[in-house]
């Protein structure tokens, strides 16, 4: 008799992941995240970041940006499954890396540092397109713009410069070139 | 300027423009105003069910044995959220179903109201979509591309959501064909290349060891595609197997047939799909009961792949060849294609496939549908033979619940013809069976309608037998009783150690007593000699019929691929390292 205690199959070997940036454009109705999001979570894929904004305010069409990371099989899957989806017009999908393609993620820190110290922060920023946005005498807020390995670490490195809080956004990419997604 | 309507009669209108003839609901507060426009409306019948699930299931069966979507009406909160079971079963088993369902009044969504659910919120992951109608003039184009959505590409259900404000206001009503002309998901009408048919053709000609396999896209397709498949399968001379959901495509009794494949399918189509080199899977999704172990799945097969969703492919096997295609198209062509370029592969091919006949032929003798008859008690597999052979000359529709009895039904039951076979593959529903078989009897007046069910399954929706009265359909619950959720009962036996927690049903009620008290007429049989004559009693009733099949209480279900085995490691049955002798089994 079979060992396994379960009337399903045991599992197979799970493939090596990859990093995926999906872009999907959808029409902006109401339920309409909820729908890519539980698609997400009821097929157990992974979201790792988020982001949707409406881009063309007369066809109501948004454009959502999803990163996430599985299998070949799975992000295939995941292709298809969105393209099935009824409000999604489009889905386009990059590996992380990809030569052609840029990513950017932007972040809002909140700083507890004296004009001193702030000197030396914007120099740490300098990279990424710092821009002070807010500033006292005890605090300011900087946004940088970035891909989201350089805000990690950049994060890690403000802590010792009185980092309080941190927003952050999820990536959004475009194509190099005069070429669009299709 | 056009006539402004209320939006109860919107829903009506629309409906009369898709030619709907039957729905199957239950009323509430917040649907009453469709309620309240149903009398003017001669041409639309309401089927009052006893339970939203059992109007969701026998809608499925409509929809399944007439090739017609299926039609629910229920109210807001508890109708909507009993209904959910039968939406999700259809989205399982991709069976059409618009599920039209009352909300409380707009000003009043979110403030848990009396009777309020987030319907589509719930809904959303067993639709293929829903829609939440706010404005009355959005709602004729909404049921227009609700019914769409439903019948076109894999077909599947969908919700409408209709706040009661918006049943009463006034709004236009406009018949707009919509232009849902999504690519992948209406009827995939890409013309199939030559090119791709050749590869097709190829693959099969250079096989020395084929099989098809085919799934309930075949019966999807509509009438055509069985017929495609009949003469495709005969072209080549190949051997068929079909799962759960395809059974009925092609011919149970044909000789190039093997019987159904999977975890309760035959030896024979287990191992030549194990052992094949070209597997032609035609509308089937390499589901986990079939499959077996995926790693381990017919290693050496190239594998082709038709299906019209094209998530199905390389969802849980990699395939040498796909095909997005709806199954009648790709075989109209892919026929044609053959009979131009093919014309002697007949006899060419039936030395090369000969000697995988033989090996077939081998698997075969292992009879593995056989079983230990006996003459003091009824074995449901010999009870399920002779409502066969004593059904199988007039055109006879089966639906089955959940269990054991549901795959004796697909083991011994042979289906010569599509959409006269309805069962619970996907989400494996117990309580599908009665409610589908309303909805079958709706569907083919005069026809003869036998529900295979298992006394625990149907306890779940036995309340429908009201239902069925109500309507004079006599539909015939056949009743395997064994006093066990069978299956259950199976594998705790085989996998956890005899243990049989909570799966004997203590307290039955005497089925004979209960069809008197719903009206119906009540039959027990309780040995196998007067088992013939009580099912011929069955079926010359015209009344609506429980069937007590007392059949022995120890029975389990073989063939079956234990738990993460591959299709080459199959249980045959209890005495497997025993011979039995021929003359205790019984052929099938």
């Amino acid at each position: 008799m079979p060992k396994s205690k379960s009337a399903y199959s045991v599992p197979g070997k799970i493939g090596k992941t990859e990093r995926h940036i999906i872009v999907v454009w959808v029409d902006n109705e109401a339920g309409v995240l909820a729908r890519i999001a539980g698609l997400f979570s009821g097929r157990g894929y992974n979201i790792e970041s988020l982001a949707v904004a409406e881009v063309d305010k007369k066809k109501h069409i948004s454009r959502i940006t999803i990163v996430t990371e599985g299998t070949p099989q799975v992000i295939e899957q995941i292709n298809l499954q969105l393209k099935k989806l009824v409000p999604v017009h489009k889905v386009a999908d990059f590996k992380r890396g990809e030569k052609d393609i840029l990513f950017r993620e932007l972040a809002l820190f909140k700083m507890l540092a004296n004009s001193k110290k702030q000197e030396k922060i914007k120099k740490l920023c300098k990279k990424f397109n710092p821009v002070i946005l807010d500033k006292t005498n005890k605090s300011f807020v900087i946004q940088v713009t970035a891909l989201r390995v350089d805000i990690d670490k950049l994060a890690l490195d403000l802590k010792r410069f009185g980092l309080i809080s941190t927003s952050r956004t999820g990536s959004v990419a475009m194509t190099k070139g005069a070429k669009i997604f299709n | 300027m056009p006539k402004l309507i209320s939006g109860a009669e919107i829903v009506f209108k629309a409906l009369e423009d898709q030619k709907v003839e039957y729905i199957f609901g239950y009323p509430g507060g917040a649907v009453l105003p469709i309620y309240d426009e149903l009398k003017n409306h001669k041409t639309i019948k309401h089927i009052l069910a006893r339970h939203e699930q059992g109007a969701g299931h026998a809608a499925e069966g409509y929809a399944r044995s007439s090739g017609k979507p299926g039609v629910l009406l229920v109210t807001s909160g508890p109708g909507a959220t009993n209904a959910v079971t039968a939406l999700t079963d259809a989205y399982m088993d991709s069976i059409p179903l618009v599920c039209i369902s009352g909300q409380v009044p707009t000003h009043l969504i979110g403030t848990d109201a009396f009777q309020e659910c987030d319907t589509t919120g719930i809904t959303r992951p067993c639709t293929k979509h829903n829609w939440l109608v706010k404005d009355v003039n959005d709602l004729s184009r909404v049921l227009h591309l609700a019914f769409e959505v439903a019948t076109t590409g894999r077909p599947g259900p969908v919700l409408v959501d209709i706040p009661k404000d918006i049943q009463f206001k006034k709004g236009k009503y406009k018949f707009t064909k919509n232009s849902f002309k999504k690519k992948l998901n209406g009827k995939a009408t890409h013309k199939l290349s030559n090119k791709e048919l050749d590869k097709f053709i190829d693959l099969m000609k250079t096989s020395s060891k084929p099989i098809f396999y085919t799934g309930g896209g075949v019966i999807n397709s509509g009438p055509d595609a069985s017929k495609y498949l009949r003469e495709l399968v005969s072209l080549t001379g190949f051997p068929i197997t079909s799962t759960l959901q395809g059974l009925g495509a092609y011919p149970g009794d044909d000789p190039q047939f093997l019987g159904m494949l999977g975890m309760h399918g035959t030896f024979e189509a287990n191992n030549a799909m194990h052992d094949c080199d070209l597997m032609i899977n035609i509308g089937a999704r390499f589901d986990d009961r079939i499959t077996g172990k995926v790693d381990e799945f017919s290693p050496k097969s190239k594998k082709i792949h038709v299906d019209i969703d094209p998530s199905s492919i390389g969802k849980n096997i990699k395939v040498d060849l796909a095909v997005v295609s709806d199954v009648s198209e790709l075989l109209k062509s892919l026929i044609k294609r053959f009979k131009e370029k093919n014309k002697n592969f007949l006899n060419s091919n039936k030395q090369k496939t000969s000697k995988w006949w033989e090996q077939i032929d081998k698997w075969r003798e292992k009879k593995s549908l056989n079983f230990i008859n006996s003459n003091k008690i009824i074995k449901p597999q010999h009870a399920v033979q002779r409502l066969y052979e004593l059904t199988k000359d007039q055109d006879t529709f089966i639906t089955t619940e959940v269990g054991q009895h549901q795959m004796w039904a697909a083991q011994h039951y042979k289906f010569n013809k599509p959409n006269r076979w309805m069962t619970s593959g996907g989400l494996g529903t117990m309580g599908y069976g009665l409610p589908a078989a309303i909805g079958v009897q709706i569907a083919n007046p005069g026809k003869l309608v036998v529900d295979i069910a298992g006394e625990a399954s149907v306890l779940m929706t036995m309340q429908e037998m009201s239902t069925a009265v109500q309507y004079k359909l006599p539909i015939k619950i056949f009743i395997l009783n064994n006093e066990y959720m069978g299956m259950v009962r199976q594998w705790q036996e085989l996998l956890h150690e005899k243990n049989y927690s909570e799966s004997y049903t203590a307290a039955l009620p005497d089925f004979v007593k209960l069809a008197e008290s719903y009206g119906c007429v009540g039959i027990r049989a309780k040995t196998p000699d007067e088992l013939d004559e009580k099912i011929k009693e069955m079926i010359d009733v015209q009344k609506p019929v429980i069937f007590d099949c007392v059949v022995d209480k120890s029975e389990n279900c073989f063939p079956m691929i234990p738990s993460g085995k591959p299709h080459n490691q199959m249980i045959l049955g209890p005495e497997e390292d025993e011979e039995i002798s021929d003359e205790g089994k019984i052929l099938v």
